[in-house]
């Protein structure tokens, strides 16, 4: 289990962002010690977040001996190169095409199913809706062949450890559940997705992840204050937005 | 040095910016490669369907047969198969790569979309696009501080991942000044820029493959009279259905 020489690590993140969630268990993985610093989000960016992450203000945030990096994945690909040793298992591969493999995937879970997923839980559209619902379920139907085509054995993505990939989507899978409470179904239905419902079952029960998941009916509660929170904001901006009647001389 | 009997192809178009970065990338590791045209948007050939099933879009990089697909996970890809062969693309670091990742996501997420969307708009809609265009390139003059370490280019010395990033879209802003009316590389405004672009398109391996850009103009505006096309055709559609009492609203 190594930190490093004096190695300073903090992580300025949210319980339940699933973005924050995969550098969590990628720290895990590697055993590396940190400090959680929690944001009081949707609510208000401390002084430190808006400091380390002027472009973007998100989390998550690593802080290495000070120095802040951004993006989930860029800072997973950063995990992997700095505690690189024996004791720690690899998060991306070592071949350059499985590499690039692992990245395109992620890339996809971010820019399709998470997007869909994200839209899907905000939109007050009905059709809108049901659009994203479906989008999110070909996503997940495009991960169920990619856990198929391996060609590596293993309960992961990654062969029998926790690889890139595993720790993109996996974080997905608590707010994949909220969203299968809200509509009524099981986006990781084991009749439509078998190989992915077993493989959620694995990564959800793996060391480094259980002690760190966040509860599903948290998240269900989380869920209800976000929206409160964005019914405020329009109302206050429609308020605003709206001409004062002019008084009749 | 190139590895015996391998073959290389690159499906792409001669004024995709995202396939010049890999012709680009190929050519400064003096990989020689077959290139494949596409006739985008008209005809997708059944390669570009087969190579990249998910995206339907160039870049592909065919490696033996292999398809790696998205630009950049293709630039990382070139990087670590041909390590070997001229400088590299990525940093050593990994807080230096991290950076590089960062600023590479930021060009194509927050530069790339208002950029193109200059050709899609028009009137005060594309001054709010020439805007956010501007924005991001202030902010990127400023990264550039931070990176180039003395040197030229963000990657410093030599040519690196932003500088391809950044650099695929140095002669379409050309042609959306023509378009738009505007100077996007303002050396009044972003002066470091503004002479790392000129240095760009003077080193070798980029000035052999960038595209003219009288054809680039050419493509910019039959882009912009297809937009034309589809917004008459849905504004004539609309106007027909209110005008209709046969079809509800």
């Amino acid at each position: 289990m190594e930190t490093g020489r004096g190695d300073e690590v903090k992580l300025i993140g949210m319980w339940a962002s699933p973005f924050v969630l995969r550098v969590k268990v990628a720290l895990n993985l590697k055993g590396v010690h940190y400090e959680s610093l929690e944001e009081d989000l949707p609510f208000g960016k401390s002084q430190l977040l808006l400091d380390s992450n002027p472009v973007h203000k998100k989390v998550p945030v690593l802080l290495h001996n000070g120095k802040p990096i951004c993006e989930s994945l860029i800072i997973l690909e950063y995990i992997d190169e700095v505690w690189a040793s024996a004791g720690a298992p690899a998060i991306l591969p070592s071949d350059p095409y499985d590499r690039a493999t692992a990245r395109f995937w992620a890339a996809y879970v971010d820019e399709k199913i998470f997007a869909s997923m994200k839209g899907a839980l905000i939109t007050e559209s009905d059709e809108k809706r049901k659009a994203l619902v479906e989008s999110t379920l070909v996503g997940l139907g495009s991960m169920e062949e990619a856990l198929d085509r391996r060609s590596k054995g293993g309960k992961f993505f990654g062969g029998e450890s926790i690889g890139f990939l595993d720790l993109a989507l996996g974080s997905l899978v608590g707010w994949l559940r909220v969203m299968g409470k809200a509509c009524g179904m099981n986006f990781l239905d084991p009749d439509r997705t078998p190989r992915l419902a077993g493989w959620a079952e694995s990564f959800c029960e793996a060391d480094p992840i259980k002690d760190v998941l966040p509860d599903t009916d948290k998240l269900v509660e989380f869920r209800k204050t976000l929206q409160a929170a964005m019914e405020a904001a329009s109302a206050a901006a429609a308020a605003a937005a709206t001409p004062a009647t002019p008084s009749t001389s | 040095m190139e590895k015996g009997g391998e073959v290389i192809k690159l499906i792409g178009t001669h004024s995709s910016p995202f396939v010049l970065r890999v012709k680009i990338a190929l050519n400064l590791k003096n990989v020689p490669f077959e290139f494949l045209i596409e006739y985008l948007p008209y005809k997708k050939t059944q390669l570009l369907l087969d190579s990249n099933p998910v995206h339907k879009k160039v870049p592909v990089l065919l490696h033996d047969g292999r398809a790696i697909c998205e630009s950049l996970i293709i630039l990382e890809y070139i990087d670590e198969t041909w390590a070997s062969c001229g400088a590299p693309i990525l940093p050593s670091d990994p807080y230096d790569r991290a950076i590089a990742r960062f600023w590479a996501a930021y060009i194509d997420e927050k530069l790339f979309p208002p950029f193109r969307a200059i050709l899609t708009t028009e009137g005060e809609e594309q001054k709010a696009k020439v805007g956010e265009v501007v924005a991001a390139l202030e902010m990127l003059e400023e990264g550039f501080g931070k990176c180039n370490k003395g040197g030229k280019f963000f990657g410093g010395q030599t040519i690196g991942l932003v500088d391809l990033v950044l650099g695929s879209l140095v002669s379409w802003m050309s042609v959306m000044d023509g378009l738009a009316e505007t100077q996007l590389l303002d050396p009044n405004k972003i002066p470091m820029l503004a002479a790392w672009a000129e240095d760009f398109c003077e080193v070798p391996a980029v000035k052999e493959v960038l595209p003219e850009i009288a054809k680039l103009v050419e493509v910019g505006k039959g882009i912009q009279a297809r937009e034309r096309a589809a917004a008459a055709a849905a504004s004539s559609a609309s106007v027909t259905a209110i005008g209709d009492p046969t079809v509800s609203s």
